[in-house]
C-alpha cells in the first residue's frame, strides 16, 4: 500500500534519513522503532509531505502510495488520498471544542448519516470524548488528547493511519488502552504505520517491525521476531543479554 | 458642556469608531492567522473608494450597485495582494513579510497617484445618508446612524462566519496551529485567501462609508485611517474581531471627546492615537480582549 524507496532527507547540514526504504502492506500494522533522534518522525513527515515546511529537503528517493508517487505532493492533497498522520505531541487544536476537533478531521465530508455513524463510532471507542465534546481541546489531559487525536484521524476515513509516538507521556495503563484501540482500528481494515520509542509495546502488536538508527534501517522482521532479537532487546528494551 | 452635547459627541465618536473598527477587522483577522501586519490594508480601503467612485461617475451605476461591485473588487484585490506578494514569502521570516507589506502599501499609493491623479474627487453621498435624524435635542446625520448599525450587523456576520461555519473553524485552527491544519486535508492557502477576501470586503464597506462622510477621496486617504485602525486592533487585542471593533469605538470616542473638550488640542488628534498605541504596547501589549500573544 505504502512504499518508501531509498529516501534521503536532510535539515540544513543534518542528515536525518539515509537510504530509508520501507513497505507497509495493506491491512497490516507496521512499526518503526528507534531511539530519540533516529529519524522516525522525519519518515512520517516525509510521507505526509511536511519536510519542506519544517526546513528540510527530500534530496533523493520516492514515496509511493497505492501505485501513485506522492513524494512532492502538497500536504493537504496527501491527506485527502487517505494518508492521515497523528502527529507527535497530538497537536489538538486548543481553541476548538472536542467536537470541532473531530469535525476538523472530517473537514471535507458532508455531515450525512455515514459521518454521524463514524462520530458515534469514535464516541464508542472513547466515551470520555463524548462527555467532553463541548469542552475546548486545550483543557484535555494528555490521555484524552491522544484519544482525540486518534478520533480526529478516524473521522477522516483514512486508508492508512500513521501514528507518531502515541504512547508518549501516558501512564502504562493508558498505553495499554491506546494500543488496544490501535489494534481494534486495524482489525476494522485500516492499515497502520506506528512509530514508537516504546519498542516493547509497539513490536508486540505489530505484524512487521523495523529498527531505525541514526537515519538508517538496521533491522527488519516480524514484530514478535524482533522482540526476540538480542540486539533489539539490548538496545531498545534495556535488557542485558 | 451639556449632557445633550456630550451624548451627541458620543454618538459621533461611535460613528467614527465604527469606521476604524471596520478597517481593523481585516487587520486583526490577517494577523490572527498569519501573524502578519498587513500595512497595505488602509490602501486597500482607499482602492475600494475609487472602485465605487468610478462605478457611479463613469459607469453611472446606482450607488448601491457600485458599492456592491466595489466590495467584490476589493475582496479580489485583497486576495491578489496575498497571492502575489505574501504567498511566496509564507516560509520566509516575518520581518521580510512585514517589509513586503510596507512595499505593497507604497505601491498601491503611488499607483493610485499615477492612475487616478492626486486631485481629490468629490464622492457621492446618497439621499438616504443625507437626512438628519432628531432625537430630542440630539440631531444626528443618518449616515452616522447607518454606519453604526452596519458595523454592528457586520460584526454579527463575522462572528457567525468565524464561529459557526466550517471555514471559520479552519481559520480558528490556523490561528493556533497552522502546520497541523493541512494534515486534515485542508488547503491552507484557501483559508488564508478567504481571510484576506473577507477582511478586504469589510474594509471596502468602511472605506465607502468613510468616503461618504467627508465626502471626497484621494490616493493617500488610506494612510491615517489604516494606521488608526491598526491602533484600534492592537488596543482591542490583535487577533480578536470583537476587540477590533471595541478598540475602534474607544479610539473614535476618545478622539471626538478630546477635540470637543479641548478644541485647542484638535491639532494633536492623530498624535493622540499613536500615544495610545505606545501606552497599550507598554502596559498591556495583549490589548483589552487579547488572551496571549505568541512571541
Ligand atoms: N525541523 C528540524 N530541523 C532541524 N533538524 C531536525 C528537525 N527535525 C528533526 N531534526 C533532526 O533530525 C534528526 C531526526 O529527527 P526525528 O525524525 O525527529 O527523530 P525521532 O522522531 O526518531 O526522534 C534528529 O537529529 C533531529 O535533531
Ligand atoms: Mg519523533
Amino acid at each position: 500500500m505504502l512504499i518508501i524507496d531509498n529516501l534521503h532527507v536532510h535539515y540544513g547540514g543534518i542528515q536525518a534519513l539515509s537510504d530509508m526504504s520501507l513497505e507497509v502492506p495493506e491491512g497490516k500494522i507496521v512499526t518503526l522503532v528507534g531511539a530519540n533522534g533516529a529519524g522516525k518522525s522525519t519518515t512520517l513527515r516525509a510521507v505526509s509531505g511536511q519536510i519542506p515546511y519544517i526546513g528540510g529537503t527530500v534530496e533523493k528517493g520516492r514515496v509511493i502510495f497505492q501505485d501513485r508517487e506522492i513524494t512532492f505532493l502538497p500536504v493537504h492533497k496527501i491527506a485527502r488520498l487517505g494518508v492521515i498522520q497523528v502527529p507527535e505531541g497530538r497537536h489538538i487544536f486548543p481553541n476548538l471544542s472536542v467536537l470541532e476537533n473531530l469535525y476538523m478531521g472530517g473537514f471535507h465530508r458532508s455531515h450525512d448519516r455515514e459521518f454521524h455513524k463514524d462520530l458515534d463510532h469514535v464516541f464508542g471507542l472513547f466515551p470520555r470524548l463524548q462527555e467532553r465534546k463541548k469542552q475546548l481541546g486545550g483543557t484535555l489531559s494528555g490521555g484524552e488528547r491522544q484519544m482525540l487525536a486518534i478520533g480526529r484521524a478516524i473521522m477522516a476515513k483514512p486508508l492508512l493511519i500513521m501514528m507518531d509516538e502515541p504512547s508518549l507521556g501516558l501512564s502504562p495503563k493508558l498505553v495499554d488502552e491506546v494500543f488496544d484501540i490501535i489494534q481494534a482500528i486495524n482489525s476494522e481494515g485500516t492499515t497502520i504505520l506506528l512509530v514508537e520509542q516504546n519498542a516493547m509495546a509497539a513490536l508486540s502488536i505489530a505484524h512487521q517491525g523495523s529498527v531505525l538508527e541514526s537515519g538508517r534501517m538496521v533491522l527488519e522482521g516480524a514484530g514478535t521476531e524482533l522482540l526476540e532479537d538480542d540486539r533489539v532487546r539490548q538496545a531498545y528494551l534495556g535488557e542485558d543479554v | 458642556m451639556t449632557f445633550q452635547l456630550f451624548l451627541q459627541q458620543l454618538i459621533n465618536g461611535l460613528g467614527l469608531g465604527s469606521l476604524y473598527g471596520l478597517i481593523a477587522i481585516g487587520y486583526t483577522m490577517v494577523y490572527g492567522i498569519l501573524r502578519l501586519i498587513n500595512f497595505a490594508h488602509g490602501d486597500v480601503m482607499m482602492m475600494s473608494t475609487y472602485f465605487a467612485f468610478f462605478g457611479v461617475s463613469i459607469f453611472a451605476l446606482p450607488w448601491w450597485v457600485a458599492a456592491l461591485l466595489a466590495m467584490i473588487l476589493t475582496g479580489l484585490l485583497g486576495i491578489s495582494i496575498d497571492q502575489g506578494a505574501y504567498r511566496p514569502l509564507r516560509r520566509a521570516s516575518r520581518i521580510s513579510a512585514l517589509i513586503t507589506a510596507i512595499g505593497v502599501s507604497f505601491f498601491l499609493e503611488n499607483a493610485a497617484l499615477v492612475v487616478f491623479g492626486s486631485r481629490p474627487r468629490a464622492f457621492y453621498r446618497p439621499e438616504m445618508f443625507r437626512a438628519i435624524w432628531h432625537f430630542g435635542d440630539i440631531s444626528l446625520l443618518s449616515l452616522t446612524g447607518y454606519t453604526i448599525l452596519i458595523t454592528l450587523c457586520l460584526l454579527v456576520i463575522v462572528y457567525f462566519i468565524v464561529y459557526k461555519t466550517r471555514m471559520g473553524m479552519a481559520m480558528r485552527a490556523v490561528s493556533k496551529d497552522m502546520h497541523t491544519v493541512p494534515l486534515m486535508g485542508i488547503d491552507l492557502n484557501r483559508v488564508v485567501a478567504f481571510t484576506f477576501g473577507l477582511g478586504s470586503v469589510i474594509a471596502a464597506v468602511g472605506g465607502i462609508l468613510w468616503a461618504m462622510k467627508y465626502p471626497q477621496i484621494e490616493p493617500l486617504m488610506g494612510i491615517i485611517p489604516g494606521l488608526k485602525a491598526f491602533v484600534a486592533a492592537v488596543l482591542g487585542g490583535i487577533g480578536n474581531v470583537f476587540g477590533a471593533v471595541l478598540g475602534g469605538f474607544i479610539l473614535g470616542i476618545t478622539e471626538i471627546l478630546l477635540v470637543a473638550f479641548w478644541p485647542e488640542l484638535s491639532g494633536y488628534r492623530d498624535a493622540f492615537a499613536f500615544l495610545l498605541l505606545i501606552l497599550v504596547l507598554i502596559f498591556r501589549p495583549t490589548g483589552i480582549m487579547g488572551e496571549d500573544l505568541p512571541e
